[in-house]
C-alpha cells in the first residue's frame, strides 16, 4: 500500500502562494498515476480553513496545515523538524517542494536526516509504468542535457520543482477533501534562527508575475536602446525580461534575467528580440504558451522554439510594433 | 575563531558531448577551476579575517580527485591559512546526500568551526544541496541564499535574497552559509599570495581517515541514481516571416499583431 504523494505548498502572510498549485498540477498527475491520494502540507500561523481549502479545490485529497507562530514565515530548523516529523509519522511515497529559496532549503536539511534522495529544481516528473518509481527530469551541464534521476530504494522520493515550469492546477468548484490542523509540539518549533527583519524589492511587477514578457539580448547593442522594450511592455501591460549578455554588459538588473541562472517565466506571451536562444535561455522561458522571436539572423536557433519569427532588424520593427499597438489603444 | 570554507573543483566549462549509443557524457577536457560561488564565499571568509579583531583561521576544504590540490592551492594563494582534500574512489559516484555525509566527516575531524561558508550551488550539478545537507549532519542552521554577512557581537547576522526581498537574519554560536554572488567581490590572488601557498602543504584525508565506509559513501550508498541523459528537444513549427524590406516589415508586424488578437492578448 503506497502512503501517498505529497506537496509542500507555500504560504506568505498567510496567504497561499501560486506555486503551491503548480505544485499539485505535478501531485495529481503522480497521484493519479499511482493510484493513490495527494495530500498538500502547509507550514504557517493562524490560517483559516477558507484558505486552506484554496488547495483542496485545486486537487488535494488532503491539507496538512502545521499550525504554530514559530511557522508565521519560513525558518529552516523548524520547517525541517517538522517536515521530518510528519514523514516518519505517515511514511509518504513522494515528497514535492517548489524549487524556491524555502523549498531548496528545507528539502535538503529533510532528505539528509531521512536519508531519502532527493533531485533539484526538476522540470519534468513522471512516473516509471513497470515499477511505479518517481521518474526525475532535470536539465544539467547548464541546460545542454537533460538528465533523469530516481530512488531505487530510499524513501520517500523527494525533488524539488523549478517554479512556473508547470501551470497552476485549475479550480474545481465544489471540490471536497478533509483538513487536518496539526499543532506541532514545541520540542519541533525551536530555532537558532532568528529572524529580523524584511524588506520587499522596490520592483512593482516581477517578471515571474508577468502575463507578457519583452526580453531584451545583446542584439540591441547598447544600453539605452532597452527603452525600445521598455516602451513595449508598457503598451503590452507586460514586464521586461533579459538574456544573461544583456545583463552582463549593465543593460537590465539580474532580476530581469530570465534562463538557467536567472528566473525561469511562464508567461502568456513572450516576445524574444535580439536574443540568440542559447539552451541556458531557453531553460528559463520554453514553457511560455506563446513565443514569438525577432531577430535578424534567420538561422537564430530561437526560431525553432518560437510560434512565430520576425527576421529583420529589430531597430525597425521594433518601434513599429510599440506605434502600431499604440495606434490601436487610440 | 575558525571558518571553514567548502570549494568545489568544477569544469571551466560547460560544453558537454554525449555519446549518443550509451547516453553517457563526455567531458570535454577542459580545465578545472574553483565554482565561482565558492570564491564568494572564501571572499566573505578572508574579509571576516581581515576585519575582526580577533584572530581568524581561514581553511578551506574539497572533496575531489588529487588534482583538486591545485584548487586548494589557488585559495591559499588568495589568503586561505590551510587546504584540505578529502579524496579516495570510495567517494566516487556521491550523490548529495553522500557528498554532504563525507564532508560532514571530514569537517568533524578539522575541530570545531565558528562559521562555515560555501557557494550556494556549484556550476556543474547546480543542485545547492549539500550545503545544507552538511548543515543537517552537523547539527547546524543552515543559512542559505545569503547576500552579505556580518558579526554583531556575539552573533551572525545574514541577509537572504529570497524571490521577493530581503531578509535579515542572526544567529547565536555557529551555522553554516550558502552565499550568493552578492555576498562579496573575491580578490585575484597576488604573486606573494602564489609564492606563500607553494610552500604549504594540503593536507589529504581518505575515507578511513574519516570514517566513512562504503555504506555511507560512494555510488552504491548514494540514495538516487542517474538512469539516463539526452539532449533535450523542445522544437515548435515556427510561422517565419521575412521582414528584411520595409513591406516585408509592415506585414510582418501586422501578422504579429494579428496573433496577439487571436489569442486575446491585446
Ligand atoms: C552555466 C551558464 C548559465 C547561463 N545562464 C544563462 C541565463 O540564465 N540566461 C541567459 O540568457 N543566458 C545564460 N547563459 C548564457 C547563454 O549561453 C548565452 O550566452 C546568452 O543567452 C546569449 O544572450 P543573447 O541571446 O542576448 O546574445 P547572443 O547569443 O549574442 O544573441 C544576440 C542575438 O541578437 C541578434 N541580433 C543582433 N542584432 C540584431 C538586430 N539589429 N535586430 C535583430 N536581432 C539582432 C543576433 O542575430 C543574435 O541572435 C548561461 C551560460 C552558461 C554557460
Amino acid at each position: 500500500m503506497s502512503k501517498g504523494v505529497w506537496i509542500l505548498a507555500e504560504q506568505r502572510n498567510g496567504v497561499v502562494l501560486d506555486v503551491s498549485f503548480e505544485l499539485l498540477t505535478r501531485g495529481l498527475l503522480l497521484a493519479s498515476k499511482l493510484g493513490v491520494p495527494l495530500t498538500a502540507v502547509l507550514f504557517g500561523s493562524g490560517i483559516a480553513d477558507k484558505e486552506l481549502n484554496r488547495l483542496v479545490e485545486r486537487g488535494a485529497d488532503r491539507v496538512v496545515f502545521a499550525d504554530a507562530p514559530e511557522l508565521a514565515s519560513f525558518l529552516p530548523e523548524p520547517y525541517t523538524a517538522c517536515l521530518c516529523s510528519l514523514v516518519e509519522r505517515e511514511d509518504p511515497d513522494i515528497v514535492l517542494a517548489a524549487a524556491t529559496t524555502s523549498g531548496r532549503t528545507v528539502m535538503p536539511c529533510a532528505a539528509a536526516r531521512l536519508r531519502a534522495g532527493l533531485t533539484a529544481d526538476c522540470t519534468s516528473l513522471d512516473i516509471e509504468e513497470d515499477t511505479g518509481l518517481l521518474l526525475q527530469t532535470r536539465p544539467a551541464a547548464g541546460g545542454n542535457i537533460m538528465a533523469t534521476i530516481k530512488t531505487p530504494e530510499r524513501r520517500p522520493q523527494m525533488a524539488t520543482v523549478r517554479p512556473h515550469s508547470e501551470r497552476p492546477a485549475p479550480v474545481v468548484p465544489g471540490r471536497t477533501g478533509e483538513l487536518i490542523r496539526w499543532r506541532p509540539e514545541p520540542s519541533l518549533l525551536s530555532s537558532r534562527v532568528r529572524r529580523i527583519s524584511y524588506k520587499a524589492f522596490d520592483e512593482a511587477r516581477t517578471i515571474q508575475d508577468a502575463d507578457i514578457v519583452v526580453a531584451v539580448g545583446r542584439g540591441f547593442k547598447r544600453g539605452e536602446n532597452v527603452a525600445l522594450a521598455s516602451k513595449l511592455a508598457d503598451v503590452l501591460g507586460g514586464a521586461v525580461g533579459a538574456s544573461r549578455e544583456a545583463v552582463d554588459r549593465g543593460w537590465a538588473p539580474y532580476s530581469w534575467q530570465v534562463g538557467l541562472s536567472g528566473k525561469t517565466v511562464s508567461p502568456k506571451l513572450y516576445i524574444a528580440i535580439g536574443v540568440s536562444g542559447a539552451v541556458q535561455h531557453l531553460a528559463g522561458m520554453q514553457t511560455s504558451e506563446t513565443i514569438v522571436a525577432i531577430n535578424n539572423d534567420s538561422e537564430a536557433p530561437i526560431f525553432l522554439y518560437s510560434e512565430l519569427g520576425l527576421c529583420g532588424d529589430l531597430f525597425e520593427l521594433l518601434p513599429m510594433l510599440t506605434e502600431k499597438l499604440q495606434a490601436r489603444k487610440g | 575563531m575558525k571558518i571553514l570554507v567548502l570549494i568545489k573543483q568544477v569544469p571551466e566549462s560547460q560544453a558537454t558531448r554525449m555519446d549518443e549509443k550509451t547516453g553517457t557524457l563526455i567531458r570535454e577536457a577542459s580545465s578545472s577551476v574553483i565554482n565561482p560561488l565558492d570564491l564568494h564565499a572564501l571572499e566573505c571568509a578572508l574579509l571576516l579575517k581581515e576585519s575582526l579583531s580577533e584572530s581568524v583561521e581561514v581553511t578551506c576544504l574539497s572533496m575531489g580527485p588529487m588534482v583538486a590540490e591545485r584548487v586548494l592551492r589557488e585559495a591559499l594563494s588568495m589568503g586561505a591559512d590551510r587546504g584540505v582534500l578529502l579524496s579516495g574512489r570510495e567517494f566516487a559516484g556521491s550523490d548529495t546526500w553522500c557528498t554532504g555525509y563525507a564532508l560532514s566527516l571530514a569537517a568533524k575531524k578539522l575541530g570545531k568551526f565558528d562559521l562555515i561558508l560555501c557557494g550556494e550551488r556549484a556550476t556543474d550539478g547546480e543542485t545547492g544541496q549539500t550545503g545544507p545537507a552538511i548543515a543537517t549532519f552537523l547539527g547546524l542552521p543552515a543559512i542559505t541564499f545569503v547576500s552579505s554577512i556580518q558579526r554583531s557581537g556575539r552573533c551572525w547576522q545574514a541577509s537572504r535574497m529570497m524571490e521577493d526581498g530581503y531578509e535579515t537574519v542572526e544567529v547565536e554560536g555557529p551555522a553554516l552559509m550558502c552565499v550568493l554572488k552578492e555576498a562579496s567581490v573575491p580578490r585575484l590572488p597576488t604573486l606573494q599570495g602564489k609564492r606563500e601557498a607553494r610552500g604549504k602543504t594540503i593536507e589529504v584525508l581518505g575515507a578511513s581517515d574519516i570514517g566513512a565506509s562504503s555504506d555511507d559513501v560512494g555510488l552504491k550508498a548514494s540514495p538516487t541514481r542517474v538512469v539516463k541523459i539526452f539532449r533535450p528537444v523542445h522544437i515548435k513549427q515556427c510561422e517565419k516571416l521575412s521582414a528584411l524590406d520595409a513591406e516585408g516589415a509592415e506585414r510582418a508586424v501586422d501578422r504579429l499583431i494579428e496573433l496577439l488578437v487571436e489569442k486575446k492578448l491585446i
